[in-house]
């Protein structure tokens, strides 16, 4: 064996610490679960941490009702191989006034996944959530703690984190307060892509190009994934050959053209492509510069 | 515009599956750069990220908008955006936490972190460095040497850091002058070596014109040592150095999915280990040989400091979180009382004696710490005579805690060195700290074991042991309730003694005044007098102000649980000022008498006291009947 650790190396050892530090220091953790392929990651991860037991908590699906169907086939094909009990939470207010993403914009988020988390977290009474966020993301990531601190009421104050020195993490909290926690924030778009093809961790098979029925709105490729999809008068989707960088709830996630069909060409096209992973995400457009400041603030992840 | 570092090279175009086996081997350094805002410390940083092709064409949009906008270099592009990423940081145009940035080159993956300059942010810059292989030091070469520096040298140096490389930015504003340069790199070298770095690495760079950062730049032809990635690409990462030392394994949690499994997790903090190894868990010092490295793609020959495993055991053993697993013939020592290094983080002060947790690798221990020895000027690295620390202190100070603690000097293994402080009251992680050795007080005293335990003492006397511990302003009628309670116990056929705050200042604490400092120790030492009555079987009686929620929780934590028993005597300041039996608000009120509680000391009343008298509304009699009533039966 080599005497000095690999990048990927480093930074799975690093989750698997801090996984383990949390389930050994918390009441009721949890790990959100996304069905993305950051969330494939954190769910090998947290089974490696752990074998041969299973992970010791649940996993928590803030549903949306909008992800693509391929996303729910993976979510509970993957809870079941993993012996975890699946939690799957829908805000019942947005289920009642049948918010969506075609009419409401940024409140289909705000509703189903801000509100919905803070709903679920409150629920089950969890004191630590998981989550597969990366500093690498965005700006006002790359300063969040590794255990990020939230109030009673599910807000973050970035002027006031808990100073994280070494592997050191303070999981200590009052009664209602609760930690949300990063295990990846060290990695790269590129260490998860490379952690999934050597690891042969499963995927949702949209990340992946083949061909698939699309829309062009505003630039976004959009993919016609059920006829929940409300085509504009003269719209017709046409078959491209799409895949997605990143997966979100399928009217708010924008394709790209590719013929990238195995990870090694995935990766390939990421290294050589020329725009950021969240560009297909309209969630980072909102609130001007500080959007994803603004919204975790909220509560959101 | 210099060549970027990583041009996107033809072979991830041609053939991705060696590209892809080639980044799969890179090892990873974490940095830090140092420097204030001045110093084109964010630029540097930018400016790596944008050679290395870290910023993609959306975020360089962005980024020339923003440039324009609030930017700090006219019409070119102001890279400090790219890095501060918080909304006050922008609007301010200063640095306030600590980033972490990424970029990848041919041989390797790299993390830096991106602290902030001013003093005020110390502690951010302690946060960024813990982590870190190495340090960037900026200069500005305009300026030379400046008391920034030598902070941000101390502390890489304080924290560890041992790879330091002493960045000369901004050769571009001095025509790449050679002279000057060198005039620096000496200034630099004999500071240096006075606060005891060894060895740092110096090179002349332009973070905003790229010289020497990926390439040689034609500006410097005097310079003939590596380029700032070079060297980056090329020292030792710190975890290469831990695998040749003595294995220590801090146990986080036990893995135990059936009857015939039973690991031990954890992070191998140095050393290596291997199925056959012989061990020792610490502090018990049982000894066992391992069987197993386990991991869910198959058991491993070796595993090596860095790693996360899962060890087995040939034994069963008793080993749980906190331990420490280590090479059986080279095993750490446990101890109870520290000199350790403090950096305190929090906007509270340090209360010396107070309680607060301590957290090393994965040991929780309660601790206090005492007075500073000395302060450190981080400016000039004198050492100051201090009360306490305030938030960026740096301190040296003795720390004894509640058990022993495995550890090793920070200077050797910073896993089993290294620690935080946490309020027990707010939770907030109010300092750092460094063990320097443990003190051989601690390794000398010894609990004598005794033949007669405390249940003995309690039997004969026919009753169970209890703290009453009577709490409340002055003038609240405490000594007069308490008072009336012993002798109703008495009258019972109770062993009693009460513990009176006026009398005992006359004695055991008449060297202690009215000070913050000074009334948490006044309390720690009743409670220690309480703890000996209570083991000889007594019912104590205390009557104290003890205005502060900590130290009262201090003293319910040395008992054994349910015999600290609190109760408030809840007197409104308004009545109890009334009544100013010794006429001592009067002298408070007239600024006679500092520090007095309830006028400009806080009172902290009991959030859950097990018993509360309202003496608004009872008179002491009544008091003290409703208090025998709720405490019996006696036994």
């Amino acid at each position: 064996m080599n005497a000095t650790l690999t990048h990927l190396e480093r930074l799975e050892a690093e989750a698997i610490h801090i996984m383990r530090e949390v389930v050994a220091e918390a009441e009721r953790p949890v790990m959100l679960y996304s069905v993305g392929k950051d969330s494939a990651v954190m769910l090998h991860l947290a089974r490696k941490a752990f074998y041969p037991s299973p992970p010791p908590f649940p996993l928590l699906h803030v549903d949306t009702t909008w992800k693509f169907r391929a996303m729910y086939e993976l979510r509970d094909r993957m809870a079941n191989e993993s012996g975890m009990e699946l939690l799957i939470y829908h805000n019942p207010e947005a289920q009642e006034r049948g918010i969506n993403p075609f009419d409401h914009g940024a409140l289909h988020t705000d509703m189903w996944k801000t509100e919905g988390l803070k709903q679920a977290l409150d629920k089950w009474q969890f004191d630590a959530a998981f989550g597969g966020a990366r500093r690498d993301e965005e700006k006002s990531r790359a300063k969040e703690r590794i255990f990020s601190f939230r109030t009673a009421s599910h807000g973050w104050d970035p002027k006031n984190q808990r100073p994280e020195l070494w592997n050191l993490y303070n999981a200590r909290k009052h009664k209602g307060e609760s930690i949300r926690v990063f295990p990846i924030s060290n990695w790269t778009e590129l260490d998860v892509w490379q952690y999934i093809h050597l690891n042969n961790v499963p995927i949702v098979p949209l990340y992946f190009a083949d061909k698939r029925p699309t829309v062009e709105r505003d630039g976004m490729l959009l993919m016609v994934d059920d006829d929940r999809f409300p085509l504009k008068p003269g719209e017709v989707p046409v078959e491209r050959s799409i895949r997605f960088r990143t997966l979100g709830c399928y009217p708010l996630t924008g394709a790209v053209e590719s013929t990238a069909a195995t990870l090694p060409q995935i990766i390939q096209e990421t290294l050589l492509t020329t725009t950021s992973e969240r560009q297909g995400r309209a969630i980072d457009k909102d609130a001007g510069g500080a959007g994803m400041e603004v919204k975790k603030q909220q509560g959101y992840f | 515009m210099s060549d970027p570092i990583y041009v996107t090279d033809q072979l991830i175009a041609d053939d991705i599956d060696a590209y892809l086996d080639l980044h799969q081997h890179k090892t990873m350094l974490r940095f830090i750069t140092c420097g204030s805002v001045d110093d084109g410390k964010s630029t540097l940083i930018g400016r790596l990220l944008y050679d290395s092709k870290m910023i993609f064409e959306d975020q360089l949009a962005a980024l020339e908008t923003d440039s324009k906008k609030v930017g700090t270099q006219g019409q070119e592009i102001d890279f400090a955006l790219l890095v501060d990423g918080l909304a006050a940081e922008r609007e301010q145009g200063i640095t306030i936490d600590v980033a972490y940035r990424f970029f990848n080159t041919e041989k390797r993956k790299f993390i830096v972190a991106d602290c902030p300059g001013h003093e005020q942010y110390t502690r951010n810059m302690v946060t960024g460095a813990s982590t870190a292989d190495l340090a960037v030091i900026l200069i500005d070469a305009r300026k030379g040497v400046l008391v920034q520096t030598r902070r941000h040298s101390y502390l890489c140096h304080l924290i560890g850091i041992r790879n330091l490389v002493l960045a000369v930015n901004k050769m571009d504003l001095i025509d790449y002058d050679q002279a000057k340069y060198d005039a620096i790199v000496a200034d630099y070298a004999a500071f240096a070596q006075s606060i005891g770095i060894e060895s740092f690495t110096a090179m002349p760079i332009s973070g905003f014109k790229g010289d020497n950062i990926t390439t040689r730049s034609a500006n410097t032809p005097w310079y003939s040592g590596p380029t700032l990635v070079e060297h980056l690409e090329t020292v030792d990462v710190l975890s290469a150095l831990d695998v040749d030392k003595p294995l220590r394994l801090p146990v986080q949690w036990v893995n135990r999915p059936n009857l015939d499994f039973r690991g031990f997790a954890g992070l191998i903090a140095s050393g290596s280990v291997k199925p056959g190894d012989d061990v020792r868990v610490l502090p018990s010092g049982k000894t066992s040989t391992v069987t197993r490295v386990v991991t869910m793609a198959g058991d491993l020959d070796e595993a090596l400091a860095g790693q996360s495993v899962t060890l087995c055991f040939a034994d069963e053993i008793d080993c749980s979180r906190g331990d420490v697993i280590a090479a059986a013939d080279n095993p750490p020592q446990a101890a109870d009382q520290f000199e350790a290094t403090l950096v305190w983080l929090n906007d509270a002060a340090m209360h010396v004696g107070r309680a607060y947790w301590l957290k090393l690798g994965t040991q929780t221990v309660s601790v206090s710490v005492q007075q500073p020895k000395y302060a450190v000027n981080v400016n000039s690295m004198e050492h100051i005579a201090v009360k306490t620390l305030e938030l960026n202190a740096i301190g040296v100070a003795e720390i004894t805690t509640d058990k022993a603690v495995v550890f090793e000097p920070y200077a050797e293994n910073r896993t089993l060195g290294g620690f935080v402080l946490i309020d027990k009251l707010t939770n907030a992680t109010v300092a750092a700290g460094m063990i320097n050795f443990s003190l051989r007080r601690a390794q000398n005293v010894h609990w004598q074991a005794t033949d007669l335990t405390r249940e003995d003492h309690a039997a004969l006397k026919n009753q169970a042991p209890k703290v009453l511990w009577f709490t409340g302003l002055s003038g609240a009628g405490k000594s007069t309730i308490a008072n009336e309670v012993e002798k109703r116990l008495n009258m019972m056929n109770r062993h009693t003694f009460l513990l009176d705050g006026d009398n005992v200042r006359h004695g055991l604490n008449k060297d202690l005044g009215f000070t913050e400092a000074d009334r948490i120790e006044n309390i720690r030492r009743v409670g220690e007098v309480a703890k000996l009555m209570a083991d000889a079987g007594l019912i104590v009686l205390t009557a104290f102000i003890s205005p502060f929620r900590a130290e009262r929780d201090m003293v319910r934590a040395m008992l054994p649980e349910g015999e600290f028993v609190e109760i408030h005597v809840d007197t409104p300041l308004a009545v109890a000022e009334a009544r100013d039996v010794k006429g001592l608000y009067k002298k408070a009120r007239a600024g006679q008498l500092k520090n007095f509680t309830g006028i400009d000391s806080p009172y902290e009343p009991p959030e859950a006291p097990e018993i509360r008298v309202n003496t608004a509304e009872m008179t002491a009699a009544q008091a003290a009947d409703f208090i025998i009533q709720q405490l019996l039966p006696l036994k």
